[in-house]
């Protein structure tokens, strides 16, 4: 079976700085994995290479078997990969079903259509509040990204993604800076991803990690250091002197 | 899972849709443009020059309202539409009013989409200085090209035919070049008016609220603001256009900052992105600028000045995001 | 041929020495805080009506009437920084860009008002007046003069920005705000320091160019495209930049308007737009 996304010797310089060295990767449908490693390790370099934000120096990026180097992001967005950001990008002047809209009519390529009211495509509507029922957003779909809280705001920007239907999910620290009170609405959320999709998780956070990924890959200073199943990671005793001691001593 | 119930029970999927319907009260503008014709007819030609400052506003509100792009240079489309029905018609190569519209959207569209290609690559300060420079340039071009342009002076006495071959265009007397102004915005509104309620519509203000997201979401953003661009210059081109043949003359007043500046304002000051707002705009500032402007032109300027100032700071929505935030409190009783 | 070449040079370098004195501050303050601020030839208007007002009302020399430009705009500068443009740093370009649209008309119209429309006229001191002998060739002694202050106020701006604490910490400010911010660099001060520093730049600009660009209430709307093209040419926040482009422009202006009256602007226009197509950051910028 071809790997749903895979690099091989995928590399990235800024001028000196190499922040992504001869990583070869790979995500397996229905793959629940994870990319850990310090701050400055390369983890957003690395995601915008595969989401096709950055080029690389060297190195190829595959989709389904397939070389996807020379496909622009929006092109990649069609075939199936789809991305969460760290910071909210969400489009804060429109409402939750809005947003959430957006994408829905970019996938089913209701978008360009000029002259039909948006209003009129049910189906797009539809599709958007079964989402949003699903991620128990519903109640506040006609709220604005402003009056909601940090915790809803993330599940907003995972509905947007989902409404991608992706078959490549990339969650670039999706509990990050949620309080623990509402940390679980995400947790669950992810919990409740389609099988099929291949989750890559990059995230700081050890409990989110272990309890999700199956598989987990350590990124240090720009080259996979290590991967293994989670078992194996937190046995590894490289890793936890270069990683897990620093994270844990820190919470 | 196809199968789910409508959920029009859902307020937000309610709203959404039934946004684009149309409300009785919409016509409310159209009615008055039309007593305006029968109570003032003394007043007509300051009632087409508002018209047209209306579309034009309009144009602007697709691409700078809806789309998000900031441009200081949109009087280079309305320039362009002029010029085209001015050097058409003093050349006497097409004087047919019309089907001039169309050449001069087309020309003004083609402008917009050349300078959009380019232009549109990049965005913020350098953006602003694009969308000035390429004004400038056309400004300087028209100076320079007497020969076709007219340079400096202008073309005047323009021989447009009559409207349908029957209504004369008479400067002194516009009541025909007021009827077919106001002809032609409505139609314009109510396609600009669609295309905003459209999905297509709905992915501009995505690109206004967050760039980088469309580009997440799968949008071919870039393309996209093009098209927008072009339709918006098309537009602008239009007003130009009607400009040229309503006062039968055209001058380098058409490409300027000054025209430029006042469309921005006139939209600014009605509220941009919200349709109505070009409408409110131009009646609030073309009638003020009536009686002011001319009678105590450096007052009218300062008031002008500070009320910018004030709109920036304090009421980024302008008269329609005044009577918003009026009237929500009130509108939520309701929905409650 | 020489004596023309020279001519051309030293005309157009004088008034590149000005639009440099003028948008120095312009490309600081954008480079610096992201700001787009259309008013600032609104300064060097202020500024310039200070200076000849000074000269020809009360009979203050040319010198001192500079200072005088310097201070009085600067202090100004000051209280519409701190009351005003401060709460707009992280609006959205368009409320800026509307903001300071009407704080020019706002400047039109007070000036006009206070002193009226007509142009004030700048008499230089008999010192400045007049040609000075350079040897091969004998030149206006004011341009000569006006070229020696850009050079010299582009030293004494350089070596500040260089040498000095100051100078450091807007040096790292323009090139990573956050960055200079978490290392504790007080911002809102400096850029209210940058700013009424610029401001008073821009005033001498104004007054020592009176005498060729003219001191009307219009004159920030005027020079307005100009002193953006400087700036976008130059590249936000680069003293350097500023300077050479103003240099560029300055030369390309003066020799096409002598020789190509007519189409001179449309190069400058057709110039800028390449270059900023080509390198969006401006000549001397840093790529974002």
């Amino acid at each position: 079976m071809t790997a749903l996304l895979e690099t091989r010797s995928l590399s990235k310089s800024f001028g000196a700085l190499l922040a992504t060295r001869d990583v070869s990767f790979t995500l397996e449908e229905g793959a629940r994995h994870a990319l850990i490693g310090p701050n400055g390790a390369g983890k957003t370099t690395f995601i915008n290479l595969l989401t096709g934000v950055l080029a690389p120096s060297a190195g190829d990026v595959l989709f389904k078997g397939s070389n996807i180097n020379n496909v622009e992001q929006a092109e990649r967005v069609k075939l199936g990969i789809a991305r969460t950001f760290q910071i909210n990008r969400l489009f804060r002047g429109l409402s939750v079903l809005e947003n959430v809209y957006m994408a829905i009519a970019e996938r089913v390529g209701a978008a360009p259509d000029m002259f039909r009211p948006a209003g009129k495509r049910q189906d797009v509507i539809d599709e958007a509040m079964e989402l949003l029922t699903r991620l128990k957003l519903a109640d506040i779909a006609h709220k604005t990204i402003p009056e909601l809280s940090y915790g809803r705001q993330r599940l907003v920007e995972l509905a947007i993604t989902l409404g991608l239907k992706p078959e490549v999910l990339l969650l670039d620290e999706p509990a990050a800076g949620v309080p623990s009170a509402e940390s679980h609405i995400i947790l669950d959320a992810i919990d409740a991803l389609p099988k099929s999709i291949g989750v890559l998780i990059i995230d700081h956070d050890m409990d989110l990690v272990f309890r999700f990924a199956k598989k987990i890959t350590v990124l240090v200073r720009g080259a996979v250091f290590a991967e293994g199943s989670p078992r194996e990671i937190g046995a590894n005793p490289e890793v936890r002197a270069v990683y897990l001691g620093q994270a844990t001593t820190h919470g | 899972m196809s199968a789910t119930p409508v959920r029009s029970d859902n307020p937000a999927a309610l709203a959404l849709a039934v946004r684009h319907r149309f409300r009785l009260a919409e016509t409310l503008p159209w009615l008055l443009a039309l007593a305006f014709y029968f109570a003032f007819p003394r007043y007509l030609g300051f009632g087409t020059e508002l018209l047209i400052t209306v579309l034009f506003a309009i144009s602007l509100d697709l691409a700078l309202g809806y789309a998000g792009i900031v441009t200081l240079g949109h009087a280079a489309f309305f320039g362009a539409g002029a010029y085209t029905v001015g050097m058409l018609a003093k050349h006497e190569i097409w004087t047919e009013p019309v089907s001039g519209l169309f050449i001069a959207a087309a020309v003004a569209g083609a402008v917009g989409f050349a300078s959009g290609l380019v232009l549109l690559r990049t965005t913020g300060l350098t953006l602003l200085m694009l969308t000035l420079c390429t004004m400038g340039l056309l400004e300087e071009i028209a100076n320079m090209a007497a020969e076709v342009t007219g340079g400096f002076d202008g073309l005047d006495s323009l021989p447009i035919k009559p409207l349908f071959g029957i209504f004369e265009f008479n400067p002194l007397y516009p009541y025909t070049q007021y009827l077919y102004v106001l002809g032609v915005l409505l139609v314009c509104f109510i396609f600009v008016r669609t295309l905003v309620y459209s999905p297509y519509g709905h992915s501009l203000t995505g690109m206004r609220e967050n760039t980088l997201r469309m580009h997440a979401v799968g949008a071919p953003v870039r393309m996209r603001l093009i098209v927008c661009y072009t339709i918006s210059a098309a537009i602008a081109g239009v007003a130009g256009a009607l400009w040229a043949q309503a006062n039968a003359y055209v001058n380098l007043s058409v490409l300027g900052l000054d025209r430029a500046a006042t469309v921005l304002i006139v939209l600014v000051l009605g509220g941009y992105g919200r349709l109505y707002g070009g409408i409110i705009g131009a009646v609030a500032y073309m009638v003020l600028a009536h009686f002011l402007s001319k009678a105590y032109p450096t007052a009218w300027q300062l008031g002008l000045g500070l009320l910018l100032v004030a709109i920036a700071l304090f009421a980024r929505g302008g008269i329609l995001g005044m009577v918003d935030n009026l009237t929500r409190p009130y509108k939520e009783r309701k929905a409650q | 041929m020489i004596v023309e070449i020279a001519n051309m040079l030293l005309g157009g370098l004088a008034a590149g020495m000005v639009l440099f004195i003028v948008s120095v501050g312009l490309s600081v303050t954008m480079g610096l805080m992201g700001f787009v601020n259309l008013a600032h030839g609104g300064f060097a208007m202020i500024g310039g009506y200070v200076i000849v007002l000074a000269m020809n009302r009360l009979g203050v020399p040319f010198v001192p009437a500079l200072l005088i430009g310097f201070i009085v705009t600067a202090a100004v500068s000051v209280v519409f920084e701190r009351l005003l443009y401060q709460r707009l740093y992280r609006a959205p370009e368009l409320d800026q860009v509307l903001f300071t649209i009407g704080l020019v008309f706002i400047m039109i119209a007070t000036v006009t008002l206070a002193v009226g429309p007509e142009t004030q006229p700048l008499t230089l001191p008999d010192s400045l007046q007049g040609q000075l002998n350079l040897g091969f060739m004998a030149y206006r002694t004011y341009s000569i003069v006006l070229i020696a202050i850009g050079v010299v106020i582009m030293l004494g701006l350089w070596l500040g920005f260089e040498r000095t604490r100051m100078g450091a910490q807007i040096r790292a400010a323009v090139d990573n705000r956050r960055m200079a911010e978490s290392l504790g660099i007080n911002i809102t001060r400096l850029f209210t320091i940058t700013f009424a520093f610029g401001s008073g730049m821009a005033a001498l600009g104004g007054g020592l160019g009176a005498e060729f660009l003219g001191l009307d209430p219009q004159y920030p709307l005027k020079y307005l495209v100009m002193f953006l093209i400087v700036v976008a040419v130059g590249g936000l926040g680069r003293i350097t930049g500023v300077f050479y482009a103003s240099l560029i422009i300055g030369v390309l202006d003066f020799t096409l308007k002598k020789y190509l009256p007519q189409g001179g602007t449309v190069f400058i226009y057709a110039m800028t737009i390449m270059l900023l197509l080509w390198r969006p950051q401006g000549l001397f910028g840093r790529p974002a």
